[in-house]
C-alpha cells in the first residue's frame, strides 16, 4: 500500500472538509476564529506528518516524497499558518473575512503540497490549479472594495492565460516525449540525438507558465495590482507559499525531466533573473503604497532566487531553498507590520503613513528595520545568507553578467528598502497606530526574531536544503 | 439486423437535428435536441462505445440540455428576432457547408493509419491480459491508477463551489426567512379576534349584496374609485363569446 506517501496531504484535505462543515454549522458571525483555529491546528498536524512521514514514489508514479519535497512542504505550510495567524488580527468590526478565508487557504497550501511532491506533468497541472484557484477567490474576498474585486479578477484572467500556456506546454511534451512522467521524460531526451523542436517548445511553454506564478518579468504584471488590491493576510499568503510551491516545480521540472538540456534552459532562466532584478528594484522606487512596494520587491527576490536556479547545480539549488526560507521569515514579518498598520480601526497602507513609527511604536518599527536591513542582504540577518548563497552559486557556475545585475539590482534595492526605515524613524510623526492585536504582533515578533537569530538556525536549515537539493538532483 | 437499427437511428438522428433549427418554437427544439443526443447515444451503442453511449445521455441529456431548456423558458428571449437574418446569411452559411462537405469527403476518401503509428492496443487498458470492456478499463485508469488525481480534481471542484458561495452569497437583513417552529407555535387567537357586531352595522347595500362600507366591491359602480374610465369595459361588449 502506497497511500500512506500522502497521509500529510489526505489529513489536510479531510480537516478541511470538517472544518467547512464546522463553519456552516457555527452560528453566522462567530465562524470564522473556531475556522482560524481548527486551520492552524490541522496545519500543526500536518507539519509533524511531513516532518515523519516516508520516502518513496508512490500512485503510480504520480508522487513522490524525498527530501526534496519535505523542505518545501514545511515551507507552505509556515506561509499558511501565519497568513491565518495574520488574518486572525485583520478582522475587526470595520474588516470582516468570511470564515471560508483560513479553509481556503489551507486548500490552497494542499495544492502547493501536491506541486512539491509532484513526479507527473498532470499531477503539477491538478496542484497547481487547486493552490490557484483557491487565491483567486481569496483575492476577491473583500468584494465590496473595487480593489479587491480588481485583484481576484485580474489574477483570475491572467492567471488562467498562464495555466492554458502552461497546459498547451505540457501537451507538446507529451506529444514530443510520449510520456508525462519526468523520469521517462528525462531518458527521452537522453536517448533522442537531436532534440525535437516541439519539445523544446513545450518546454518554454512550461517555463512560462511557471514563471507567471513566480511573478518573474516579463511575467509580473498582474503582480503590483493584485498585491495591492487583496486583503493584506492574503497578499502576505500569496508572496509566501504559492511562490514557494511554483518554485518546487521550476526546480523539479528544471532538474528532472529537462535536466539532460540545462544548457537551452539556462540561458532563458538567466534572462528571466536578471530581468526580475533590474524591474523588481527600479521600479520600486517611485511607489507610495507600501503594499505595492512589496509587490515588486517581491518580483525583485524570485529574480535572486531565480539565480540559483541558473547556476544549475546542487549548491545553487541550495542556495534558492536557504534564499526561499529567509524570504518566507522577513516577509511575513513585514507583512506582519503592515498588517498592524490601523488607525481608528481602519487600514492604512501609505507609505507616509509609516513616519515616526519609531517614535510612536517602537516595537513595530524595530521589527520593520530589521526586516528592510534583511531585505537588502546586511549580515548577520536571514537576508544576508539566502543572497550570499545564491551568489556564491553563480560565481561558481561563471555567471559573472548575472552576478554583476544582482549586484547593481541589490543596491538599488537597498535605496528603497532603506527609504522606509528612513521614513519610520527620521520624518516627523504621523499619528499613531492602533494598538495591534496579539496575533499580529506574535508574528512581527516572532519573525524579526528569527530574523535576526537566523545564525542559530542556519546550521540545519542549510543542512536540510543539502538534502533536499540531493534529493532533486541525485 | 445491425445495418438496420443503424439507419434508424441515424434517420432519426438527422430528422430531428434538422428539427432542432427549424423549429418554430424554441422549447420543441430543445427537445428535439434531447431526441437527437438519445439517438447519437444509439450510434455509440452500435458502434461498440457503450461509455460514450452513457456519458452522452448523462452528460449531454441529463445536465446540459435541461440546462438549455431552462434558459429558453425563464429568459424572455425574442427568437423570432433572431431569425430575421435567416435569408441574407443564408448564402455564406451554404458555402461554408459546402466547404465542410467537400472537406469532409476528401478526408473520408483519404483516410488511412499512418505506418509509424503503434498498433492499437487491444485486450484490456492498464490490465495485465484479460480483454476488459471499455468501462471496465476507464474505470480502472481513473479510479485505481489516477485515483490520486481523481480526488484532487474532486478538491479543485469543491474550492470553486465554496469561492462561488463565498462570493456571490449575501446575507440579506431584509429578506423574509421562513422559520418553522415559530409558524407552528402561533394560535389562533394570537392573530384572530372575535367581535361581537349587532347585526348591519357598518354595511351598505350594493347591487343586492350587503358589503363592509369602503370595501372594493364598492368601486363597481363605474367610475367611482379612481380608475380611468376609459379602461372600464362597456357592458354588453364582449358579452357575446
Amino acid at each position: 500500500m502506497n497511500w500512506i506517501l500522502a497521509l500529510p496531504e489526505i489529513v489536510l484535505a479531510v480537516s478541511g472538509l470538517l472544518i467547512l462543515s464546522v463553519g456552516v454549522l457555527t452560528k453566522k458571525g462567530h465562524a470564522f476564529l473556531p475556522s482560524a483555529t481548527l486551520s492552524i491546528a490541522a496545519f500543526v498536524v500536518t507539519g509533524f506528518l511531513v516532518a515523519l512521514s516516508p520516502g518513496g514514489v508512490g500512485y503510480d508514479g504520480l508522487f513522490v516524497v524525498d527530501a526534496f519535497a519535505r523542505f518545501i512542504k514545511l515551507l507552505a505550510i509556515v506561509g499558511g499558518v501565519v497568513a491565518i495567524a495574520l488574518s486572525v488580527g485583520y478582522t475587526n468590526e470595520h474588516r470582516e473575512l468570511p470564515f471560508e478565508m483560513p479553509i481556503l487557504v489551507l486548500f490552497s497550501t494542499l495544492g502547493a503540497m501536491v506541486m512539491a511532491s509532484s513526479t507527473n506533468l498532470m499531477t503539477l497541472f491538478v496542484g497547481l490549479e487547486l493552490s490557484s484557484l483557491a487565491i483567486y477567490v481569496l483575492c476577491a474576498l473583500e468584494r465590496d472594495r473595487l480593489g479587491s474585486a480588481e485583484a481576484g479578477l485580474k489574477y483570475f484572467i491572467l492567471g488562467s492565460l498562464a495555466s492554458g500556456l502552461l497546459l498547451y506546454g505540457v501537451s507538446l511534451v507529451y506529444g514530443y516525449a510520449g510520456t508525462m512522467e519526468y523520469a521517462p521524460i528525462a531518458a527521452e531526451i537522453n536517448s533522442a540525438g537531436i532534440l525535437p523542436i516541439g519539445l523544446v517548445i513545450g518546454m518554454v511553454f512550461v517555463i512560462v507558465g511557471l514563471a507567471f506564478k513566480l511573478s518573474a518579468v516579463p511575467f509580473h504584471m498582474w503582480t503590483p495590482d493584485v498585491y495591492q488590491g487583496a486583503p493584506t493576510p492574503v497578499t502576505a499568503y500569496m508572496a509566501g507559499a504559492p511562490k514557494f510551491a511554483a518554485f518546487a516545480l521550476i526546480l523539479r521540472v528544471m532538474a528532472g525531466p529537462f535536466g539532460a538540456m540545462s544548457p537551452r534552459w539556462q540561458l532563458l532562466i538567466e534572462v528571466i533573473a536578471a530581468l526580475s532584478m533590474l524591474f523588481g528594484s527600479f521600479a520600486a522606487i517611485p511607489q507610495r503604497n507600501i503594499k505595492r512596494l512589496m509587490a515588486y520587491s517581491s518580483i525583485g527576490h524570485m529574480g535572486y532566487a531565480m539565480m540559483g536556479l541558473a547556476a544549475a547545480s546542487p549548491a545553487g539549488t541550495t542556495g534558492t531553498l536557504v534564499y526561499l526560507t529567509t524570504y518566507l521569515i522577513m516577509n511575513a514579518g513585514t507583512f506582519g507590520v503592515i498588517t498592524a498598520m490601523r488607525r481608528q480601526g481602519r487600514e492604512v497602507t501609505e507609505i507616509s503613513d509609516i513616519a515616526g513609527l519609531g517614535r510612536t511604536n517602537p516595537g513595530l518599527a524595530l521589527v520593520l528595520a530589521i526586516c528592510m536591513f534583511s531585505m537588502i542582504g546586511v549580515p548577520p540577518l536571514a537576508g544576508f545568507f539566502g543572497k550570499f548563497m545564491v551568489f556564491a552559486a553563480a560565481w561558481n557556475a561563471g555567471l559573472y553578467p548575472l552576478i554583476a545585475v544582482g549586484v547593481v539590482s541589490a543596491i538599488v534595492g537597498a535605496f528603497y528598502y532603506l527609504r522606509i526605515v528612513k521614513v519610520a524613524y527620521f520624518d516627523p510623526a504621523a499619528p499613531a497606530f492602533d494598538r495591534p492585536a496579539p496575533s499580529v504582533s506574535f508574528v512581527s515578533i516572532a519573525m524579526g526574531l528569527a530574523t535576526v537569530l537566523f545564525l542559530i538556525g542556519l546550521g540545519p536549515i542549510s543542512e536540510a536544503a543539502q538534502a533536499a537539493a540531493q534529493a532533486l538532483i541525485g | 439486423m445491425v445495418q438496420l437499427v443503424f439507419y434508424v437511428f441515424a434517420t432519426i438522428l438527422v430528422g430531428s437535428a434538422a428539427m432542432v433549427i427549424s423549429a418554430r418554437n424554441p422549447v420543441h427544439s430543445v427537445l428535439f435536441l434531447i431526441l437527437a443526443f438519445f439517438n447519437a447515444a444509439g450510434l455509440f451503442l452500435v458502434a461498440g462505445a457503450e461509455f460514450l453511449a452513457m456519458i452522452l445521455v448523462i452528460v449531454y441529456v441529463g445536465a446540459v440540455a435541461v440546462l438549455f431548456l431552462f434558459v429558453v423558458m425563464m429568459l424572455d428571449i425574442d427568437f423570432t428576432k433572431m431569425r430575421e437574418g435567416l435569408q441574407r446569411y443564408a448564402p455564406i452559411g451554404g458555402v461554408v457547408g459546402c466547404i465542410l462537405f467537400v472537406e469532409l469527403v476528401m478526408a473520408g476518401l483519404h483516410w488511412g493509419m499512418s505506418p509509424v503509428m503503434p498498433a492499437p492496443i487491444t485486450g484490456g487498458l492498464g490490465q495485465p491480459g484479460g480483454a476488459a470492456t471499455n468501462t471496465g478499463a476507464l474505470g480502472n485508469l481513473i479510479y485505481t491508477h489516477y485515483i490520486l488525481l481523481f480526488q484532487l480534481c474532486g478538491l479543485v471542484l469543491l474550492v470553486a463551489m465554496i469561492g462561488a458561495i463565498t462570493l456571490t452569497l449575501r446575507d440579506r437583513p431584509m429578506g423574509r426567512r421562513q422559520i418553522i417552529s415559530r409558524q407552528h407555535e402561533r394560535k389562533r387567537a394570537d392573530t384572530l379576534e372575535m367581535m361581537n357586531l349587532p347585526l348591519g352595522q357598518g354595511t351598505d347595500a350594493n347591487g343586492g349584496f350587503i358589503r363592509p362600507n369602503d370595501s372594493y366591491y364598492v368601486t363597481a359602480v363605474p367610475g367611482s374609485y379612481g380608475v380611468p374610465a376609459a379602461e372600464k369595459r362597456e357592458p354588453g361588449e364582449g358579452d357575446a363569446e
